[in-house]
């Protein structure tokens, strides 16, 4: 939370008056018992009479206007320094996740990440604005009420002190206990939700199998041990209410015998009596409201330190001094390469092979192998562990990252497009692009009849991850998307998977034909998007088995054999 | 299915609680105890200050008793007080546990039409966060509304006895409370909706770009994303500095109404103290100040009661989606007379099947298909052609409309459905097992299988090697969806259970997306092994699974457009012809 308090900095003029002004309110209402007691004492009893009284009495409306004032006009700066606080802390932090690495995302998951930016953050605005509003106002308004029954008889300010310890023991003493069993209740609901998606997701083998009885009897278990879980917990929190109420009822029975000496002697009159009365009362409810302002503060804490984690995260991207002249005899050169998963476990074990400029390369192996985290290495997505990965002899590590994205045109496994029309889909590869540079694009991955098929063509809109779109369309436009950058190398993350044959065949046909001859790496499962390739890699579990092209792999590769023939049989081949 | 009427809903509520009527009463009867306590306490403490006047003036033996009886009433508020919370406690989680309980169950008998037309977040938030806010309602409902109503006629009443004028003016002022607060809310609401609509807006950009992180790095798009960000950022922050600040004005305003109300109650009372002749009142400080008291606590009911209409009208609402899914019609049950299969041959037809899930969109026409036992079915087509609708009517997760399936001649609508289901095996693509240890997954099937049988089962499928890889073997935990499990593995683990119990008839879906070859190869063995001897039904993705099969089905747009064998279908050079030069030949 600490960390967080930054974001207050522009914002510490209100962060001070809010509270200010909530102790200038909570002072007002502390005076309010002296004038009823000054009322009766003085009005009534001491004969000063109905001017007197009513004079009072204004006083009264008057420190309600003077404490109303005071109270809006905290409210209004605590809402003022809690809005701001939270709109740089997102600001930040949007800027911070989006300069986390590929392994860093795949540490957190993007929707742990999501949770951050938004409810976590409500969350921490929330309580930011409730300590600014109440944090100062409610130990104020207790120590306060305690102070001012010292002013009028000593006694009386032991009784109060002695109540309050009283009761934070009873309040904090029986939030402690109950947090922990709130906790295991949550985590009986939360199985019962599994239980309740996994009758929904397996419901055709669960009732394949016959087994609606079980899981109605296993459900009944969790149920009754939630069941039984909140009951206890409710049994200890229902103590509060009743324990506070017998304490300051004893509290004040107490404070009244000794008024009652006191008065008997008379060192203190009925009006003080009375005033030290509305005391007692007034520190009931704001210790209650303590009691819960500090479970919505642990609660935002708790927010607080996981978006602090993401600000801890070390920043992976490289800047790097872009390229330098280096004597190298090959485009692209991997050296030994090993890369791992964020878990440890090897992606990629020595892997070595060379690219010239122009080549088209094919990467093949089955799920799991490394074909992904291989052609992510390129564009320093994700670093090696061992050895290198050299462009033009230049390691990817140093050659800094912005440069280096800028020179990869990449199409990732998943098919993704934003919000917006084609146009500015298509301008995310190059923002300056001219509708017929994106056209030209499009031709190049034969998506000109998805964009035919459209109203308003490069205007269509398409919606949020592309709905309106098939899967096959979606592909098409994300590989266009690529080639309206005009990349010097060109990586297709197994992006034509929903594409039939004969249009896979052409859109490999049309890159060849591109006239900045892109460096090509071709990710796929199927033998015939690669076959024509200068080089395939075949991978297997991390792997290199095997290195050549189409007709050198078949003759001495045994896995690009087994996984050519399971396509094609044998006599097709 | 139309929402239940809000009157309908009260009533089953009601209905709900019967059998805690009980608990209800004695509920009722504590909150009772409690209010009475909370009020008459102060009096007793006006009264012992009515005790104290000034000095030597003080009646000690009048106190003691006065002590006494606080004590009695404390004491008895108390232990009421807990009791009641303890009770309401009670009721509210117990009633949800049976709501719970049945919507479960209930869960078990809908047709899966209607659990495949909803979304699982949609079902799950009903049976756990809806029936969860119902509780807070109900809850609040009990210990709030009882209590608040209760304080607020008792107040009113005793007010009129201690001094009628004072309680006609507090009466009359403490309403306008409530109205400044009704006001605000209703100034705020419109706030608080343009709020939740830029909210969701920058929810929705965070979502599509955190989401796709990786595109937005590798198209350097981070820094028009900031820009973007901040522009919607910018206004949240307008919007929601008002509508916080607004809605923060509740409580500063009835407050205010409050020491209004307070000061009004000072000033008569103090009056009639000094006036004693004009109005036949007795009064005395003692008095003031209980009447004081009452007007500090009068307004809190009101404020707590508008805040449980709230809540409770969110846990109406809540009650009535619970609701809607317990109504939801169940599937068909069993008929009465309906047999169970037995000694099942494995001869399969279909005659003259009509089918759809929305009667608009006819699927399935006139459908024939006739498998002898023993006969190995292959069904080949593109995506969306109807294979997967097969494998529902064959199992009855859906029923015809027109027409029969029959299994050894007998009308699948005539056995029980727990007879046929046992007859089939089912293997999906979309593999799934359940959360527990890899035994209880293999064992689903045949529960009592001892450990020989299911090693046995294990090897016969491929899978023993890779399940003595794990961690604690057939002991291993496998989490939700499968957790660390590759696909394949997951598959393997699946034919396992159906080898297990080796069902006379088999439903088998071939996976499309590529295992890695040597799982691939086991996978397609432990298939071959399963099917020896059975009727079985593949929807094939694979060239060799498919000359093999006995019959082929090649199915588009929900009719079987060609039947026969792999060289018939050939020669014949149709649809077949074409789908497999375009997806086979090079």
């Amino acid at each position: 939370m600490r960390k967080l308090l930054k974001y207050l900095r522009h914002y510490k003029l209100e962060s001070i008056l809010a509270p200010f002004f909530k102790l200038l309110e909570a002072a007002f209402e502390l005076i309010v018992p002296l004038i009823v007691a000054s009322i009766i004492d003085d009005g009534v009893k001491g004969g000063r009479g109905a001017t007197y009284v009513v004079y009072m009495c204004l006083i009264l409306v008057a420190l309600g206007v003077v404490g109303l004032i005071s109270s809006v006009t905290a409210q209004y700066f605590a809402a003022k320094s809690a809005v701001g606080f939270a709109k740089e802390l997102r600001s930040d932090l949007f800027a911070k996740m989006q300069s986390l690495s590929y392994s860093q995302i795949d540490g957190i998951g993007t929707s742990r990440m999501i949770t951050r930016m938004t409810s976590d953050v409500n969350q921490i605005q929330s309580g930011v604005n409730m300590v600014l509003r109440l944090f100062m106002r409610s130990p104020f308004i207790v120590f306060g009420a305690m102070i001012m029954a010292f002013t009028i008889s000593v006694t009386a300010g032991w009784i109060f002190a002695i109540t309050i310890v009283v009761l934070c023991v009873v309040v904090f003493g029986i939030m402690l206990i109950t947090i922990p069993l709130y906790k295991k209740s949550q985590a009986n609901l939360d199985k019962l939700t599994a239980s309740t998606r996994q009758t929904l997701v397996g419901v055709r083998v669960l009732r394949a199998f016959c087994k609606e009885d079980d899981e109605v009897k296993h459900y009944n278990k969790e149920n009754a041990a939630l069941c039984a879980s909140q009951k206890f917990a409710g049994l200890i929190s229902a103590l509060m209410n009743p324990l506070t109420y017998a304490i300051i009822n004893v509290g004040t029975i107490i404070l009244l015998y000794y008024s009652g000496l006191e008065v008997n002697s008379g060192s203190l009159t009925q009006g003080e009596v009375i005033a030290l009365y509305n005391y007692m009362a007034q520190i009931l409810v704001e210790l209650i409201k303590l009691a819960n302002l500090i479970i919505t503060v642990t609660k935002s804490f708790a927010c607080a330190g996981r978006v602090s984690e993401v600000f801890d995260l070390p920043s992976e991207i490289s800047q790097g001094d872009g390229f330098v002249a280096a004597d190298s005899k090959h485009y692209i050169e991997f050296k030994n390469v090993c890369a791992c998963y964020s878990g440890g476990a090897n992606a990629l074990t020595d892997i070595s092979f060379t690219v010239e400029r122009g080549q088209t390369i094919g990467i093949i192996g089955g799920t799991g192998a490394g074909k992904s985290t291989l052609v992510n290495l390129i564009p320093h997505f994700y670093g090696a562990r061992e050895g290198e990965v050299l462009i033009d002899g230049n390691d990817v590590k140093d050659v800094g990252d912005n440069q280096l994205r800028a020179m990869c045109g990449v199409v990732p496994q998943r098919a993704v497009l934003f919000r917006g029309t084609i146009r500015e889909n298509m301008k995310w590869g190059n923002p300056q692009a001219t509708d017929e540079q994106i056209m030209s694009a499009i031709n190049c991955a034969c998506a000109s009849d998805v964009v035919a098929s459209k109203d308003g063509g490069l205007d269509a809109y398409i919606e949020q991850g592309g709905k309106n779109l098939s899967g096959g369309q979606r592909q098409r436009l994300t590989i266009a998307r690529a080639l309206v950058k005009q990349p010097e190398i060109l990586i297709l993350d197994d992006s034509a998977s929903a594409l039939d044959y004969a249009t896979d065949a052409k859109l490999r046909a049309n890159l060849r034909e591109l006239d900045y001859n892109p460096t090509v790496f071709i990710v796929s499962q199927r033998t015939s998007s690669i076959r024509n390739a200068d080089k395939i890699l075949v991978l297997d579990n991390g792997c290199l088995a095997g290195i050549g092209t189409h007709e050198q792999l078949l003759e001495n590769c045994q896995l690009y054999r087994e996984i050519h023939y399971s396509q094609y049989e044998k006599e097709g081949a | 299915m139309a929402a239940p009427s809000k009157r309908g809903v009260y009533r089953r509520i009601l209905k709900q609680l019967k059998p805690y009527s009980a608990l209800v009463a004695l509920t009722i009867f504590l909150a009772l105890v409690t209010v009475a306590g909370n009020l008459w306490a102060p009096i007793i403490f006006g009264d012992t200050i009515d005790l104290i006047v000034s000095r030597r003036e003080v009646n000690f033996e009048g106190i003691a008793y006065k002590f006494i009886l606080l004590a009695c009433v404390i004491a008895a508020t108390c232990v009421a007080q807990w009791l009641m919370n303890i009770i309401n406690n009670r009721i509210t989680y117990e009633v949800v546990r049976d709501i719970r309980s049945k919507a479960f169950a209930h869960l078990q008998v809908l047709p899966l039409n209607y659990i495949d037309s909803h979304s699982y977040g949609d079902i799950v938030s009903r049976n756990i966060a809806d029936v969860d806010q119902f509780a807070d309602g109900l809850l609040m409902g009990f210990t709030q509304l009882f209590t608040g109503v209760l304080t607020i006629i008792g107040t009113l009443v005793l007010m009129l006895t201690l001094n009628w004028i004072i309680a006609i003016i507090v009466f009359f002022i403490t309403p306008l409370s409530l109205f400044v607060a009704k006001f605000i809310a209703t100034k705020t609401y419109s706030m608080f909706i343009a709020t939740s609509k830029i909210r969701g807006e920058q929810t929705a950009f965070v979502e599509e770009m955190i989401d796709n992180l990786k595109v937005v790095q590798a198209f350097n798009h981070e820094e028009e994303n900031g820009r973007q960000f901040d522009k919607i950022n910018d206004e949240l922050t307008k919007t929601s500095l008002k509508s916080i600040f607004y809605s923060s004005l509740t409580n500063p305003c009835t407050r205010f109404v409050n020491s209004i109300v307070y000061a009004a109650v000072a000033l008569s009372g103090a009056l009639t103290l000094i006036f004693p002749s004009v109005l036949p009142i007795a009064f005395s400080a003692g008095k003031l100040t209980t009447l004081l008291s009452y007007s500090n606590q009068y307004t809190k009911p009101f404020n707590e009661i508008s805040g449980v209409v709230t809540e409770l009208q969110n846990a109406v609402a809540c009650a009535a989606r619970i609701y809607e899914l317990i109504d939801e019609p169940a599937q068909i049950p069993d008929a009465p007379n309906a047999k169970e299969l037995c000694d099942v041959k494995g001869d399969v037809s279909f005659e003259g099947v009509d089918f759809s899930y929305t009667p608009q969109k006819p699927l399935i026409r006139n459908l024939n298909i006739s498998a002898k036992a023993g006969q190995r079915v292959a069904i080949v087509g593109p995506t969306g052609c109807g294979k997967t609708t097969l494998i529902n009517l064959l199992m009855r997760f859906y029923d015809p409309q027109e027409g029969k399936i029959t299994v050894d001649g007998n009308d699948t609508q005539n056995v029980t459905r727990r007879s046929l289901r046992l007859n089939y095996g089912m293997v999906l693509q979309d593999t799934w097992l359940m959360q527990g240890t890899v035994r209880d997954n293999i064992t689903i099937g045949a529960p009592q299988a001892t450990d020989e049988e299911v090693i046995a089962a294990a090897k016969a499928a491929h899978s023993q090697n890779f399940i003595m890889q794990l961690e604690s073997g057939y002991d291993t935990v496998i989490g939700e969806d499968g957790g660390n499990l590759s696909q394949g593995q997951k598959q393997l683990l699946c034919i396992t259970r159906i080898m297990l119990c080796l069902p006379p008839m088999l439903i088998l879906d071939e996976a499309t997306s590529s295992i890695d070859t040597r799982t691939e190869m086991r996978i397609q063995n432990a298939f071959a092994k399963l099917m020896q001897g059975r009727t079985s039904f593949i929807v094939a993705h694979r060239l060799s699974t498919i000359k093999e099969a006995d019959i082929i089905l090649v199915m588009k747009d929900g009719n079987i457009i060609e039947q026969g064998t792999h060289e018939e279908l050939i020669a014949k050079g149709g649809f077949y012809y074409n789908l497999y030069n375009s997806q086979f030949a090079k």
